[in-house]
């Protein structure tokens, strides 16, 4: 049993160590060799933190000798996506411009975690800046999808998703802006939940699009999703937009019961493109839920198609002010073209970002500029609002939407690269939830030619619960997320 | 020869005296080694956001009323998007379209005339970094003052109608002057210009007397003190004119005012508007003010110098001049009014306050709250003179003894025996020695220079160690010299 | 339509960025692509439409006047390529 412990599920490894079946030291022995027989293969991880978990390990396990209270996740290894600051732990973005930069303070995700006990695995690589949908985009290396290791594992959060379906970690937490979260979720075959925006700290989370980022859960079952939501979410002193709400309790959501439950399915995220496998399987899921007592019907959500403009614009622009920071003056690469300030300035980001980065960062200087700013910007910001008003309207009907999370299944590494312009047009599902902030989740509902398929709810803002409910209940009578790669 | 009228715009940065930073709580202060009040949010370290300080912003709004600004009920910062290394987000957090304070005005009164200068806006922004230049072409960084709370004021030219523009150096010191003494009096700045904490950079032009178009203006930096502004745009005022009717034309550039050389130099063109891309702060939530919270506001604004001045001439017939004085800092004002509570001769106060208090604070460098001299000190020795204890001579020897003993007036006038002599046989005494003894002097005093009046007295005063009723002095020579 | 060569160099040192004369292509015809696909947003008539900054409204988020341990001064500088006497070294500063 000690040996596979790495294909436990983080509740699973809760109750061992709560029963004092199993230590903590086991638990992070299991994972830590797991990762040392695969990662050469998956390449999930940055940076490794092998002894940095077994001492944490060892520390839970003489707080349980003692007799203290037991943390909610204690013994529990995670994976860190590497644009998530970890104090004294190398923290790159998967970029050559933060070349050796180790923080001086931990996000705050990475605090609330470590206080209910989590261990920590490692740094799980990323597109560059987490701008890809590939993962391809790191400027350090590819991370391979468990499935099939010449497939991508998705993107932005590639390294997080295929850590936890490659059992190379228990559960990881990601970053989603545009579906970075959910879009790897769905192509390794796992959990994926990106927050209501604003439930979760972004202090600490390396920015991207301020208005868009959330960090969220990726994790083998929606129990555990639950478990780590309860972990992170919540105000947060140090992020003026994270909510002042009240912390539910996710976990009471975990109830197989959908009866009454009203489904939408806005047609519009069924776009020319869709395979016809995933949809397919997105109808047998939604019909599975019919049969358990839901509703569903049509509808549609005429603004969605404008969905993608208004993402190219706001992301980058958002992006183009949020990585004027890096240049070489107080951390990472500084280019040895420095002969004045100017020039350190433009040679060290010549040198330090990858070409998907460059792109987003003209875009975005662009749209903003005098001139530009009401026709791209300004108008983007108005046509969100058009969009915010659609999900409004529609969850007056519906309590949850149904739709793929990605048009197609994973592809071949390299097989999309030529064309940076159809990887964004991916983005058509996932894009919309963060413009209107609201949460959503993906969970496995199928496979296509041996990968994985993945299923999208969305829910009302603040309406987690609903969202978990429904995803509990489908997972509780199938068997999609008890599938394991082969590796 | 055409005549010119010139054009002066005042950019004014206060930096808010608040306990910590604009958005985070590393403590605001002033020197000290590099990098020692700094935090992942004022460095802009990658994944840092900010956070609003309460104080800073009741301190801008404050401000605001106090300068007659219509508060935005709702109001929200723009990033402003720039490159320099004491940037170090290459951005900065401010406010464009939406700032808190708007349509303002600040009273300044220059050769008896009352103007209202209008003010465009009151805003708030974050301060930068600070650049030490070393030899051998670089620069050391230093960040302890990025990220203090920095409020921005800007003169609105040309003004609407019913209010003014600055229209001369004269003006222009005032401004900031009045300005000063109005953000001192609402403690929320200590507006010091030779520490940085009050920065002014004027834009001056100059258009031919009676036109309406404006001509084309310059920016002056680096003035550190209010002096320095007077000179600088007296300076570039002279040196425009001079430009234009030698048949040139002005270049809108930023000068700076070499103050060794009193004179303004090319610092750098600017040419284009720069392009800051302002976008509204993703990282910050809008700020909305409801009508009862900003008259609560107004309601708690201490009375500010130019009501105070006008009640002390008022109330305590004082000259208008006296009250300028008094009313330079709130302290000094308080104080003012303190004693005259206890001692009621509201001008000998100010006399006193205005002439030997100050002179002797400033010598020993203390503040008005370190000083030893009370209201009830000062009132005791003025009773003293008014009853002729003491005479003007020994009372400034009482007062700077009080001043470094804290002694009160009739124990010093006891153990150091200062008492005035009024005796009129004693004091006779003393002017019949003088007289002679001092036979040549007698003769050219009866001989008609009645100026040598002044030196009898002072011999007389001299021979009775001081203490003589000069009064009783002045008759009695006057009665034995005729 | 579309930006010119010289119109996205200009964007580029805005963008603080050295692009070599390959990117620079590869990056105008990828920006112009974009903007092609940005034209769709005019077919709609935003005249009253709100712009949203905040998915969730919320205002006034403000925090107490209160003092905060800073950084140490060392771990302020502790990732600086080139730091003397406790500062960040740059070279020559260029006005702009």
């Amino acid at each position: 049993m000690p040996d596979e412990l790495y294909r436990l599920t983080a509740h699973e490894i809760a109750d061992l160590i709560h029963c004092r079946k199993v230590s903590a030291l086991e638990v992070a022995r299991s994972f830590n060799t797991r990762i040392s027989d695969v990662d050469p293969k998956v390449r999930s991880y940055i940076t490794l933190t092998p002894e940095l978990a077994e001492q944490q390990a060892i520390a839970i396990d003489e707080a349980i000798e003692r007799g203290d209270e037991i943390p909610t996740l204690a013994g529990i290894p995670w994976a860190i996506k590497d644009n998530m600051n970890t104090r004294g732990i190398m923290t790159t973005c998967a970029s050559k411009i933060l070349d050796g930069y180790k923080p001086v303070y931990n996000a705050t995700v990475v605090d609330r975690l470590a206080k209910d006990g989590a261990l920590t695995l490692g740094k799980a690589n990323l597109d560059e800046f987490a701008m890809g949908s590939s993962t391809e985009n790191s400027g350090l290396f590819v991370t391979h999808n468990p499935w099939d290791l010449d497939k991508v594992p998705g993107g932005s959060s590639g390294g997080s998703a295929a850590a936890v379906s490659a059992d190379e970690c228990a559960f990881s937490l990601g970053s989603d802006t545009g579906g970075s979260i959910r879009q790897p979720a769905s192509f390794c075959g796992v959990v994926g939940l990106k927050p209501t925006y604003g439930r979760v700290s972004r202090y600490g989370l390396i920015a991207f699009a301020s208005s868009l980022d959330q960090i969220g859960p990726l994790t083998k079952d929606v129990e555990d999703c639950a478990l780590v939501m309860n972990s992170i979410c919540g105000k947060d002193q140090m992020d003026s937009t994270s909510l002042d709400i009240p912390r539910p309790d996710f976990t009471k959501s975990l109830r197989n019961d959908v009866k009454g439950l009203k489904i939408g399915v806005p047609k519009e995220f069924f776009a020319q493109g869709t395979d016809p496998d995933v949809e397919k399987s997105v109808m047998d899921a939604i019909e599975l839920l019919k049969s358990l007592g839901a509703d569903w019907k049509e509808t549609s959500m005429p603004n969605v198609e404008y969905g993608l403009p208004v993402y190219y614009i706001i992301a980058p622009a958002e992006c183009s002010s949020n990585l004027a920071r890096y240049d070489g003056v107080r951390y990472g690469l500084r280019s040895t073209k420095s002969t004045d300030t100017i020039a350190m300035f433009q040679h060290t980001r010549e040198e330090g970002f990858g070409p998907e980065v460059k792109q987003r960062i003209m875009i975005g200087t662009y749209t903003l500029s005098a001139g530009y700013y009401d026709a791209y910007y300004l108008k983007a910001q108005k046509v969100r609002t058009m969009l915010r008003r659609d999900f409004e309207k529609a969850f007056e009907e519906f309590d949850v939407l149904i739709t793929p999370t990605s048009p197609t299944v994973s592809f071949g590494i390299g097989e999309k690269t030529h064309d940076p312009m159809a990887m964004k047009l991916a983005d058509v599902c996932t894009i919309p939830a963060n413009l209107a902030g609201i949460p959503a989740i993906s969970i496995p509902c199928g496979f296509k030619d041996g990968m994985p398929i993945g299923l999208q709810i969305m829910g009302k803002s603040l309406d987690e619960e609903t969202m978990l409910r429904v995803a509990y209940t489908f997972e509780q009578n199938t068997q999609f997320h008890k599938a394991r790669p082969n590796l | 020869m055409i005549e010119f009228e010139p054009v002066i715009g005042m950019e004014v940065h206060v930096e808010l005296q608040t306990k910590s930073k604009m958005f985070c709580g590393c403590e605001v202060g002033f020197g000290g080694d590099p990098n020692i009040r700094c935090c992942p949010v004022c460095l802009g370290l990658p994944g840092s956001l900010p956070v609003v300080n309460e104080t800073a912003i009741e301190y801008m709004t404050k401000a605001a009323l106090a300068l007659n600004c219509t508060i935005n009920k709702q109001s929200i910062f723009h990033r402003k998007n720039y490159y320099y290394p004491d940037l170090p987000k290459n951005y900065q957090v401010s406010q464009y379209d939406i700032p808190l304070g708007v349509d303002g005005w600040l009273e300044i009164t220059t050769n008896g005339q009352v103007k209202k200068i209008a003010i465009r806006r009151v805003h708030m922004e974050e301060d930068t970094g600070k650049l030490l230049h070393v030899e051998g072409n670089r620069s050391h960084v230093d960040y302890n003052r990025s990220g203090v709370p920095l409020m921005e004021i800007v003169t609105m030219n040309p003004p609407p109608p019913g209010l003014h523009q600055i229209e001369s150096a004269d003006e222009a010191r005032e401004y900031l002057q009045r300005l000063r003494a109005i953000l001192v009096y609402l403690g929320v700045s200590d507006c010091k210009m030779e520490e940085g904490s009050m920065r002014c950079e004027p834009n001056i032009s100059i258009r031919p007397k009676g036109q309406e178009k404006f001509g084309t203006k310059t920016e002056i930096k680096n003035l550190n003190s209010f002096r320095a502004v007077y000179l600088g745009v007296e300076y570039e005022l002279k040196r425009q004119e001079k430009v234009i009717r030698a048949g040139d034309k002005v270049i809108q550039e930023t000068r700076r005012w070499d103050d060794a050389n009193g004179l303004t130099a090319k610092m750098r063109s600017k040419e284009v508007e720069q392009e800051y891309r302002y976008f509204p702060e993703p990282d910050l939530m809008p700020m909305r003010f409801t009508e009862e919270h900003i008259e609560t506001l107004r309601a708690s604004l201490p009375e500010l110098p130019i009501a105070k001045a006008a009640r002390f001439v008022s109330d305590f017939g004082i000259p208008q001049s006296d009250a300028e004085v008094l009313v330079d800092s709130p302290e000094l004002a308080n104080f003012y009014e303190d004693c005259v509570k206890c001692s009621s001769d509201a001008k000998a106060v100010s006399n006193w306050i205005m002439g030997e208090f100050l002179r002797l604070i400033n010598s020993a460098g203390i503040t008005l709250n370190e000083n030893k001299i009370t209201p009830e000190l000062l009132a005791g020795m003025l009773k003293l003179i008014d009853n002729g204890t003491i005479n003007r001579n020994m009372a400034k020897i009482v007062f700077e003894d009080m001043f470094s003993t804290g002694r009160d007036a009739d124990k010093i006038v006891d153990e150091r025996g200062l008492r005035q002599v009024n005796d009129e046989s004693a004091i006779e005494e003393a002017v019949n020695k003088i007289i002679a003894t001092s036979p040549g002097e007698v003769e050219r005093f009866r001989g008609g220079e009645e100026k040598l009046m002044g030196w009898f007295v002072g011999q007389v005063m001299r021979e009775s160690k001081g203490k003589a009723n000069p009064a009783t002095v002045n008759k009695l020579l006057k009665d034995k010299l005729s | 339509m579309g930006l010119s060569r010289q119109e996205i160099e200009g964007v580029a040192h805005l963008s603080r960025l050295e692009l070599t004369s390959d990117e620079l292509d590869k990056l105008t015809d990828q920006i112009n692509t974009l903007l092609e696909h940005f034209i769709k947003l005019q077919e709609l008539d935003t005249a009253d439409v709100e712009p949203t900054s905040h998915a969730i409204p919320v205002y006034n988020v403000f925090r107490k006047d209160e003092v905060r341990p800073s950084l140490l001064p060392e771990e302020v500088v502790a990732n600086g390529p080139i730091v003397a006497d406790n500062c960040f070294v740059v070279p020559r500063v260029v006005e702009t």
